[in-house]
């Protein structure tokens, strides 16, 4: 993107006061036309990232903002001394560590795959229906899992019973909730990632083809030598902005599936801040545990960015 | 890519490729029709039977069951206005700030565009945001729904990229017949603008659709509840093995079998299937153009 280097104002000049007038009055109408949306920045961005701050304060509702005393780093140290503190990180890094190893190669599998189908209809119609569960929502994905693997007779175990085996509770076993995650997560993620990937592959041209047919490859090293590195550009910035989201591991796909029974694995920092601030009303602290969570996200963003810069990649800034 | 040896392992590979490829297509839909055939089945079929695609008996005991009572509709009512009017605010605000900043010479540009692209990167949170949005008032309004998510930054950048790319000679000429900056925007800009409008458009609103989070956050008020909110609320703590069911709207006391789970499912499900093919028209366009420049 042309303007993420992060300066302002560079001009030549400086421009006066007068100037400034002069220039506010010519663009008036652009102005009015800037300001709602600037104030939707301000209000609903940058008043709740000042607010923030009550991570080093011990917020109460009644005092509020500006009357709760400061704290310092005391929320910080609490989470860090916490013995809840390793298993979220434990549960919050597996789950992504399972996302990074089982769900991003997929859709880059998937849309190789895609780009080896010549009939165009057939590969139009395995597109329209691979697409559609990116527009379905969570609740709706979380309660098809729910009516097919229940043990109240859910399909999959009615046939696991019918075959003579015992029902088994995917639902509540916690050695079942990070599969289902990665799985939910594939099926509904995994055709809609191939777009970004099949545009890229348009684009390549078909003479590289013609030229490698010609020296003798076959569909393998074609495959191997034009195709991917096509798309090794795009594979490095979804994996950049990815790392940026290791401590996250998408809200409501968690909370749905999360239950009594499986908390032990299922608890992460995302769930974590909602359960203790919202349920609980320690905002202080979940505060803390947000900006921890939003810090760490930035500095994996710029790291992974820089080192994939260092590497002779092109990087996102 | 046509021309391709035919050679023997070039073939299978073509078989296993279509077959896999087709399987993998059939897997992904497979849930949505077996939900739906399961909405229609009685609730014996769903005991008796491992598997089943066309249902023996064929019933709407469950779609009477969950439109007996006011409560669904009532749901379905607040989903649709908070997705026309939330769609219509994203819209306004995210045109109303992408057309100025489409302006190169405008003086401040660069500052404001930074201000967005850092809001993509660092946020305050959760917490800070649910205080802000109780201290407006908010809490238990549609407004919580619609406010605070109203700009999104990325399409907001998408659509400032596509202004920027029509042709300048246009809004000159307009300019030149004696029309207003406004009248620039809405005669000349919005008009050209329209698949772009329409993608966002589609977007917003499947947004709204399926939001649960905003939802989940700020309304509590159970008369106020959204669809997605009802729908886990029925299909998902109903689960006796699970508990939980003291939040419970009472006119669903009774837990709801299978059959009654899967037509609230298709409740939800539809609106998205039924936009969905312009969705896909537009879809591919809408990721696309934001590919470009990033």
């Amino acid at each position: 993107m042309e303007h993420t280097t992060m300066r302002t104002g560079t001009r030549k000049e400086r421009l006066s006061w007068s100037a400034i007038a002069r220039r506010l009055k010519k663009d008036k109408w652009m102005y009015i036309l800037l300001l709602p949306g600037l104030l939707y920045f301000l209000i609903f961005k940058y008043v709740p990232m000042w607010g923030a701050l009550i991570a080093f304060k011990n917020y109460q509702p009644f005092t509020g903002f500006w009357g709760s005393e400061w704290v310092g780093f005391e929320h910080f140290r609490n989470f860090f001394q916490n013995p809840d503190f390793f298993k979220l990180l434990r549960n919050t890094l597996l789950l992504s560590l399972y996302n990074l190893l089982f769900f991003f190669p997929a859709p880059i599998v998937l849309a190789l795959l895609l780009n080896e189908i010549r009939i165009s209809f057939y590969k139009r119609t395995i597109q329209t229906l691979i697409y559609v569960p990116h527009f379905i929502s969570m609740v709706i994905v979380a309660s098809i899992t729910y009516v097919l693997l229940t043990t109240q007779g859910g399909v999959v175990n009615q046939f696991i019973e019918s075959r003579g085996g015992t029902p088994i509770d995917f639902l509540a076993d916690p050695d079942w909730f990070r599969p289902l995650i990665i799985l939910q997560t594939i099926w509904k993620e995994c055709g809609w990632g191939t777009i970004i990937f099949l545009a890229a592959l348009a684009g390549v041209d078909v003479e590289q083809y013609e030229a490698a047919i010609v020296d003798g490859a076959n569909r393998w090293r074609q495959m191997w030598h034009i195709t991917l590195p096509s798309i090794r550009s795009t594979i490095i910035i979804l994996l950049i902005l990815r790392m940026g989201d290791v401590l996250e591991n998408g809200f409501e796909q968690i909370y749905l599936m999360t239950n009594a029974l499986n908390r032990e694995v299922a608890d992460v920092f995302d769930t974590y801040v909602y359960f203790m601030g919202i349920t609980q009303g320690s905002f202080s602290y979940s505060t803390a545990v947000g900006l921890f969570k939003s810090l760490v996200g930035v500095v994996l963003v710029f790291g992974s960015n820089w080192l994939a810069k260092k590497f002779g990649q092109s990087g996102i800034y | 890519m046509n021309k391709h040896y035919r050679t023997v392992p070039s073939t299978i590979f073509d078989v296993l490729n279509y077959t896999l490829l087709g399987l993998f297509a059939l897997v992904t839909i497979l849930p949505f029709i077996y939900v739906v055939s399961g909405s229609f089945a009685t609730e014996a079929e769903h005991t008796q039977k491992a598997f089943f695609l066309i249902p023996e008996t064929f019933t709407l005991a469950g779609y009477q069951y969950i439109f007996s009572s006011n409560t669904l509709f009532k749901s379905i009512g607040v989903s649709i206005y908070v997705t026309v009017v939330g769609t219509l605010t994203n819209l306004l605000f995210t045109v109303t700030m992408a057309y100025p900043l489409a302006r190169r010479d405008l003086m401040g540009r660069n500052t404001v565009l930074n201000l967005v692209v850092f809001s993509m990167l660092f946020s305050g949170g959760l917490i800070p945001g649910y205080i802000l949005v109780r201290s407006l008032g908010m809490l238990d309004t549609y407004w919580a729904l619609i406010l605070p998510g109203a700009i999104s930054a990325f399409n907001l950048i998408v659509v400032k990229n596509f202004f920027q790319e029509l042709p300048a000679g246009l809004e000159e000429s307009a300019r030149i017949d004696g029309c207003t900056e406004i009248g620039v925007l809405w005669r000349i800009v919005l008009p050209l603008s329209k698949p772009v409008l329409a993608t966002f458009g589609l977007f917003y609103a499947v947004g709204h659709w399926n939001n649960f989070f905003n939802a989940l956050l700020y309304i509590n008020d159970a008369t106020k509840w959204p669809l997605q909110v009802l729908l886990r609320q029925m299909v998902m703590l109903s689960q006796i093995s699970l508990g939980d069911s003291s939040n419970l709207d009472p006119t669903f006391v009774q837990p709801p079998e299978q059959t009654v789970k899967m037509a609230v499912i298709v409740v939800g499900t539809v609106p998205i299937l039924l936009v969905y093919p312009f969705l896909q028209k537009h879809f591919a366009k809408g990721v696309l153009i934001g590919s470009i420049k990033g």
